[in-house]
């Protein structure tokens, strides 16, 4: 059996969780392309293969009741926050028993009841409505920070920028994360900043910004912490820039990176697999077994099976279903 | 009763909201030390403190984001943003995309009750930039609410139910207004969002139009009367959603229509009121809708071309004549 003396203050059993939501980040988008490509799952899906240590070094060690802000590439995020993944499958099906009753599809995918505030598919614009969860946490004194994620194309967007002057000058509970996949679509990220780091960025606004490997969980871990300790303790937001690398195309309906990345790149990519490198530490630490990880991913994968054929055999939503949510009732 | 201006009646609901729930907090750019740029929240910041009247800095998008944010974390923000309806253009992609749509996305999860007040329209000539009238604009977008009040006591009775609405709010104020007295009701003075108000009773014509233009109709009508025409006078005061049975019925009742508005006559809310009644009272009409709007030019500066770019009571006049 696992050693049960933890490691970096946090207990075996919270290492063990923190690997279980990558494994089930992975084996659930790993059905992605197939299922878009065969026409159950409509419309797009961005994964996030390759940048699972991220979602769950972020959302792992946040309270139930913290908030989340996601983003297009947001599956992970929500797999990580507590969303169940058959929800989450059928709503890529358009069900109506999804998340979203079929209504949001996977840029949109959210659970207001695990806290998560969206997914939204405009790039950077969840960056000021966690600032707003983060107020409203502070002018309510309920002690809830925020995690706000975003990637290093929404960077340069201008309303990225107010956010984080709005919570620095507000010192607001907020953990900016910028998970930098090295790629917005096709661009270099590095074509379109003069910054070696981003997390330099967050001088400008008078924060702290920390750069950490996206691929070590354990870093992820301490630095999302320590933001959080920050955030508690009144002293304002981080941000955070995870180096990263998604291992598959931009989304679903745009699989193909040979035209801006090279074979070679993404091999060496490869090689760092967060969950491969996790896998390792904790088990060099005692608290991860062979055994242990290989039930980890039979229960894992029979979990996704059951999310598909949840998914298939949901009803579609009913034609008058429609016109239902568009206000709330006054 | 009490006499209040405008400005007055809208800090006045705002005050009394915000001593009844404390969930709703005022935010935005110089709405505190100064008491905001029309005095619309004076002695606010001094009576409730900064946690609940809080100054931002020039952020239009983050703003509206932040009330976004607070509102789904289970506060009842009131922004502006810099006053001016023109500045919201910076903050379509929140009001949109974000404000409007998280409910419907979420599968009707969560709710977005915010109040986004600008002032609009022209008059002081402030030129292209700080004189627009919007409102269709946001009208066009389903999630959205957009309020047009143009008393005293509908200034302070639809904000208030803004406030209270759990939906989305664009609350527009035109800066002709602010000046203008009025009674209010003592007590809370409640309003419901989708009522239009019949300013006056008549049986030629209906004019249908709301906000500053809604006074403007008014006088024609005065004008009118004198003439030997009879008008009734419909105010919207609430654009989306507009009281339809309102319009319809006084309709089916003159037989004659014109819609009159500040904002630009091409697409806009008059071509939709016109629409509905030919759709469904196309029998009821003698006489083709005649809609009354600016011309499809930006607000000039020249005081003179501001006035003529805009409906004149004598274009108002005009238009009901040609009706025949």
């Amino acid at each position: 059996m696992a050693s049960a003396k933890g490691l970096d203050g946090l207990p075996a059993a919270k290492w063990v969780d923190l690997y279980t939501i990558m494994v089930r980040i992975r084996l659930f988008e790993d059905r992605l392309i197939p299922l878009q490509q065969k026409g159950a799952i409509k419309g797009t899906a961005h994964p996030s293969v390759g940048q699972e240590a991220v979602a769950a070094g972020v959302c792992g060690v946040l309270e139930p009741t913290d908030y989340m802000v996601s983003n297009h590439r947001g599956h992970g995020h929500c797999i990580a926050k507590g969303m169940r993944t058959a929800g989450m499958m059928a709503e890529l099906f358009g069900r109506r028993t999804g998340s979203n009753k079929g209504k949001g599809g996977s840029m949109h995918i959210a659970d207001l009841d695990q806290y998560i505030i969206g997914a939204t598919g405009i790039v950077g614009s969840g960056a000021p409505i966690a600032g707003g969860a983060a107020l409203a946490a502070k002018l309510q004194k309920t002690g809830q920070a925020v995690a706000c994620f975003f990637g290093d194309g929404a960077i340069n967007q201008g309303v990225v920028f107010e956010a984080m002057n709005m919570a620095a000058i507000w010192q607001l509970p907020v953990i900016f994360v910028c998970e930098n996949n090295l790629y917005a679509l096709s661009t270099p990220a590095d074509k379109m900043t003069a910054l070696r780091q981003l997390a330099d960025r967050a001088q400008g606004f008078g924060i702290p910004g920390v750069h950490v490997s996206g691929n070590d969980l354990r870093a992820v871990v301490r630095e999302t912490r320590a933001a959080l300790g920050r955030a508690r303790a009144g002293e304002g937001p981080t941000l955070i820039e995870a180096k990263t690398y998604r291992w598959y195309g931009h989304s679903a309906m745009r699989p193909d990176t040979r035209s801006y990345r090279t074979r070679e790149e993404e091999l060496e990519w490869r090689e760092k697999d967060p969950i491969a490198l996790t896998r390792c530490v904790l088990s060099e630490a005692g608290i991860l077994t062979d055994t242990k990880s290989a039930e980890i991913e039979r229960s894992i994968a029979a979990e996704i099976d059951a999310a598909v054929e949840f998914a298939e055999g949901s009803p579609q939503p009913t034609l008058d279903e429609m016109f239902t949510d568009v206000y709330a009732p006054f | 009763m009490h006499t209040l201006t405008v400005a007055e009646a809208i800090c006045e609901g705002l005050r009394e909201e915000m001593e009844r729930d404390p969930r709703v907090f005022l935010m935005g750019e110089d709405v505190g030390t100064t008491g905001g740029i029309f005095a619309t929240s004076r002695g606010l910041l001094e009576k409730l403190g900064p946690s609940r009247v809080i100054d931002t800095p020039i952020s239009e998008a983050a703003i509206v984001g932040h009330a976004i944010g607070a509102a789904v974390a289970g506060m009842r923000p009131v922004v502006e943003c810099g006053g001016f309806v023109d500045f919201l253009s910076l903050t379509m992609d929140q009001l949109v995309n974000q404000a409007a749509k998280l409910r419907y996305m979420f599968g009707g999860k969560g709710a977005v009750p915010i109040v986004v007040r600008a002032a609009q329209g022209s008059g002081v000539k402030l030129a292209a930039q700080h004189s627009q009238s919007l409102e269709a604009w946001f009208a066009h977008v389903p999630g959205l609410i957009v309020v047009c009040p143009s008393t005293p006591s509908d200034f302070k009775g639809l904000l208030i139910a803004s406030i209270r609405n759990p939906n989305p709010v664009v609350f527009l104020e035109h800066k002709m207004l602010y000046f203008v007295k009025g009674d209010v009701p003592d007590g809370e003075g409640l309003e419901r969002i989708g009522v239009a108000a019949t300013r006056r009773e008549g049986t030629d014509v209906t004019l249908v139009s709301y906000s500053l233009m809604a006074h403007r109709c008014q006088e024609a009508a005065d004008l009118l009367a004198q003439r030997g025409v009879s008008c009734e006078v419909i105010d919207l005061r609430t654009i989306r959603p507009w009281d339809r049975e309102a319009v319809l019925n006084s309709v089916r009742r003159t037989h004659r229509l014109v819609v009159v508005h500040e904002a630009v006559k091409t697409l806009g809310v008059g071509a939709e009121v016109a629409a509905t009644v030919m759709e469904e009272a196309f029998d009821d009409l003698d006489a083709p809708v005649v809609r009354v709007g600016a011309h499809d030019i930006p607000i000039p500066f020249n005081e003179t071309l501001e006035r003529e770019t805009t409906p004149t009571v004598e274009r108002i006049v005009e238009a009901v004549q040609k009706l025949g």
